[in-house]
């Protein structure tokens, strides 16, 4: 079963490093991790797809808090969000092949990003099953599809906020010690902390 | 070499910030952690750590292998409670620490080990003595780190030592680069202070969960305590033995949670698991409730998981939510401090009358004592059995008993009795060969007052036995007992119980054991017969220093019980008597 998790970590060398290496330990298949920005300075948000026994999830997001730089997981499960992934595909284009590869750009409202005489590139975002769809209308000729780079997913909640801690601190009753919330603003750069 | 000529006193640094070299740092800062000994070994890379030592209250042991520095942490945190320090230079001698930081980290043990590395201009060149050793332990440890300005080193330690210490103990690891220990920054040790330990958000306990538990406790009819490790470092011995007492309910142990209660307490079962005895394993199959109290499931407690404890419902308190749910589906978990959990718990907890479901257990018992070895007829062969049991007896039970891995550390387990916390010194989950003489070494430093034996087979005993000369520089007095067989007694079972008695690679040649410590300096004898066995054990006790007795027990001596590997808990090898080898409560 394919478990979805995000989670907020802190940007600093090596935290990557730690999550990968976590998932080893546990002998645990990563399918898909992204990291970047976050909305938060000096946090980054990590997204991992696992795949694991369904029992798994909570000892996946049990494990993740006990690393010290991960400030938040949450397990997204089969909650509504929106997922997308990017798709970078390189294809032989031969002009007669051309128009054919314009219109299914056209039907998955997908988009040519580079032209050379003899092949195209094409740049693609959505859901899974879409991109698996243009990947599979191309490859019906042998030889067509050059290159393909996938992005891993990204996933994001639809309404709510997908942390419980930033949720806390926007509606101003803390989840959590407000002294703690306040430690883990002032740790992102490094200082020491008086304690409270 | 240890000498500790106080040229400044070090309260001076704790009190007024001061510019310090990055080698004074570290020093100053364990002064302040409240650090008394360190184990550890010198080298190109944490040389200038080593030159500011002198300046220090700190007694630096110098080791033979870096490995035996990380078990003497080891051995020292488990004996005190506090963290152990293991300091060790770059490349080898940190890559030597890692089986010890692997010990540490699989037993949950606070150590923090510190190691230097080349200078950050050369660090990612392949430069001489240099190795990742922040990349290697990444799995082996809490956290780690990796320090290139001397700024960071205080802060980075007394961090490291909050880590080690808190919620579930463990390993951490400190890298400090040459140019980071050479350079010099102003030292704060207060305003190094890390910000407050983060609880581990799924880490809480709702009343809910409280109310299910003491409802079940309240209405169980065959309840049994399962104890563990977790008690001691919780600190709560006096409210598990109160849920005990107060509800009538018998307390099985975990080979690391030997000493939490009491071995004489008439509630106690004993251990359980692999090497159990058999009353213990078939109270636990036929408990309809079963309380684990700071223990994590282990295969080798469970036997095959389909079949563990079928009709018994689980309340699990665990301070580590990552355990809840592991190998065993639990009913009610309470994810908190063992000690705080039992303290919200007990008031809702009335007296109990447990006597039926007690006199059910010893009638179980039954025959056992007839296939104790103790028991048979002595045929003039030494049994490990004999040895162990008189070492307890002379001891009075109260000597710190430090054991390496293999058949004599189960026989230890089954025949030393111990009554307190911190008794019991040895490698559980890792299972490391070699861990007794170094972690010994770490217990008595730790606790300098109190007897300390070893107990080691000669296969372990061989691992590190060069730390036999760390106990003679030092002068410290340990009593070893080396339970000799000739073989890598363990495996060699296995051999005989699974492969056909193939002794593949198991007979172990090993030197004169009393003329290897006579040549370190150390006195010792052989004992060949049951006969000699108390008054050799005497006469270690006695001798004013180190004394090492190599016993030669039967040589195909297997421990029993034993449950086989994908077997149940009840489903035991049964050592050969009147009945027949393999039993299930279905016998008869």
């Amino acid at each position: 079963m394919l478990h979805t998790f995000v989670a907020y970590v802190e940007d600093r060398p090596g935290v990557l490093t730690r999550v990968a290496s976590l998932f080893r330990r546990l002998n645990i298949n990563i399918v898909s991790l992204t990291v970047g920005r976050s909305e938060r300075a000096g946090l980054s948000r990590m997204t991992m797809v696992a795949d694991a026994s369904a029992e798994a999830g909570h000892r996946i997001r049990a494990s993740l808090f006990k690393l010290e730089n991960v400030v938040d997981v949450d397990d997204v499960g089969q909650t509504p969000a929106v997922t997308r992934e990017l798709a970078l595909i390189k294809v032989a284009a031969p002009p007669s092949e051309r128009s054919y590869i314009f219109e299914l750009v056209e039907v998955f409202r997908a988009r040519i990003v580079d032209l050379a005489p003899e092949s195209l590139m094409i740049e693609i975002t959505g859901v899974e099953s879409k991109i698996e769809g243009l990947i599979q209308m191309l490859n019906e000729t042998d030889g067509r599809v050059l290159e393909i780079c996938r992005s891993g997913k990204l996933t994001m909640r639809r309404g709510q906020h997908t942390s419980r801690v930033l949720r806390a601190m926007e509606t101003g009753e803390a989840e959590l010690p407000v002294a703690d919330i306040e430690a883990r603003e002032n740790f992102e750069d490094g200082t020491a902390v008086e304690p409270e | 070499m240890g000498t500790n000529a106080n040229t400044q006193p070090s309260n001076d640094h704790l009190a007024t910030p001061a510019r310090l070299t990055g080698a004074e740092i570290v020093w100053a800062t364990l002064v302040g952690e409240g650090v008394t000994d360190v184990f550890g070994y010198p080298g190109g890379a944490i040389l200038p750590v080593y030159d500011a030592l002198r300046k220090f209250p700190i007694h630096h042991t110098l080791v033979r292998h870096e490995q035996g520095a990380s078990h003497m942490a080891d051995g020292y945190a488990r004996a005190s409670g506090k963290v152990g320090v293991a300091i060790a230079t770059s490349g080898p001698g940190a890559t030597n620490l890692v089986t010890g930081i692997a010990t540490a980290m699989l037993d949950s043990i606070p150590i923090v080990c510190i190691t230097g590395n080349v200078s950050s201009k050369v660090l990612g060149t392949d430069a001489f003595q240099e190795v990742d050793i922040t990349g290697i332990t990444l799995p082996v440890t809490k956290h780690n780190f990796l320090i290139n300005r001397t700024e960071d080193i205080a802060p980075a330690i007394r961090y490291a030592f909050q880590i080690a210490k808190s919620a579930r103990p463990g390993p951490v690891l400190v890298d400090i680069t040459k140019d980071a220990q050479q350079g010099t920054a102003i030292f704060d040790f207060e305003a190094a202070k890390p910000r407050p330990v983060r609880p581990h958000p799924m880490r809480k306990i709702e009343d809910s969960g409280l109310e299910q538990a003491a409802e079940l406790i309240r209405h169980a009819k065959r309840p049994v305590i399962l104890a563990g490790h977790g008690i001691i470092e919780s600190g709560a011995e006096e409210q598990v033995r109160t849920l005990a007492e107060r509800a009538q309910i018998p307390v099985a142990l975990t080979l690391l949670g030997l000493g939490a209660f009491p071995a004489s307490h008439p509630l106690n079962l004993g251990m359980m698991g692999m090497h159990g005895e058999a009353w213990v394993n078939h109270a636990i199959q036929e408990a309809d409730l079963l309380i684990a109290c700071g223990m994590r499931f282990d295969d080798r407690v469970t036997g095959t998981i389909a079949t563990y404890a079928t009709k018994a419902k689980k309340i699990h308190i665990e301070v580590d939510p990552a355990e809840i749910d592991k190998n065993i589906k639990v009913d009610i978990p309470l994810m908190g401090d063992l000690r705080e959990v039992l303290e919200q718990l007990l008031p809702r907890i009335p007296s109990r009358d447990g006597a039926a479901w007690l006199k059910t257990i010893d009638s179980i018992k039954g025959d056992a004592a007839v296939r104790d070895i103790k028991n048979l007829p002595d045929s003039g062969h030494l049994y490990a059995a004999h040895v162990i049991h008189d070492i307890w007896r002379i001891t009075g039970g109260n000597a710190i008993v430090v054991t390496d891995v293999g058949q004599h550390q189960m026989w230890e387990a089954q025949y030393y009795h111990h009554e307190q916390p911190r008794t019991l010194i040895t490698s559980g989950g890792l299972g490391t060969m070699g861990f007794a003489l170094p972690a010994a070494i770490g217990a008595k430093f730790a606790c300098p007052d109190k007897e300390v034996w070893v107990v080691a087979g000669d296969g372990g005993f061989q691992m590190t036995s060069s730390e036999l000369s760390t106990i003679a520089q030092e002068g410290i007095k340990i009593n070893i007992a080396i339970i000799n067989n000739g073989y890598l007694g363990m495996v060699r079972q296995w051999q005989e119980f699974f492969y056909e008695r193939n002794y593949e690679s198991t007979p172990l040649v090993s030197p004169d054991f009393v003329k290897l410590a006579d040549a370190h300096g150390i006195k010792g004898r052989a004992v060949r017969t049951r006969a000699e066995v108390a008054s050799a054990v005497e006469e270690a006790r006695s001798a004013p220093g180190t004394f090492l007795l190599n016993f030669m027990v039967e040589k195909e001596e297997s421990v029993y019980p034993m449950i086989p590997v994908g077997n149940a808990l009840h489903e035991m090898i049964r050592r050969p008597g009147k009945d027949p080898l393999v039993e299930s409560p279905d016998d008869k």
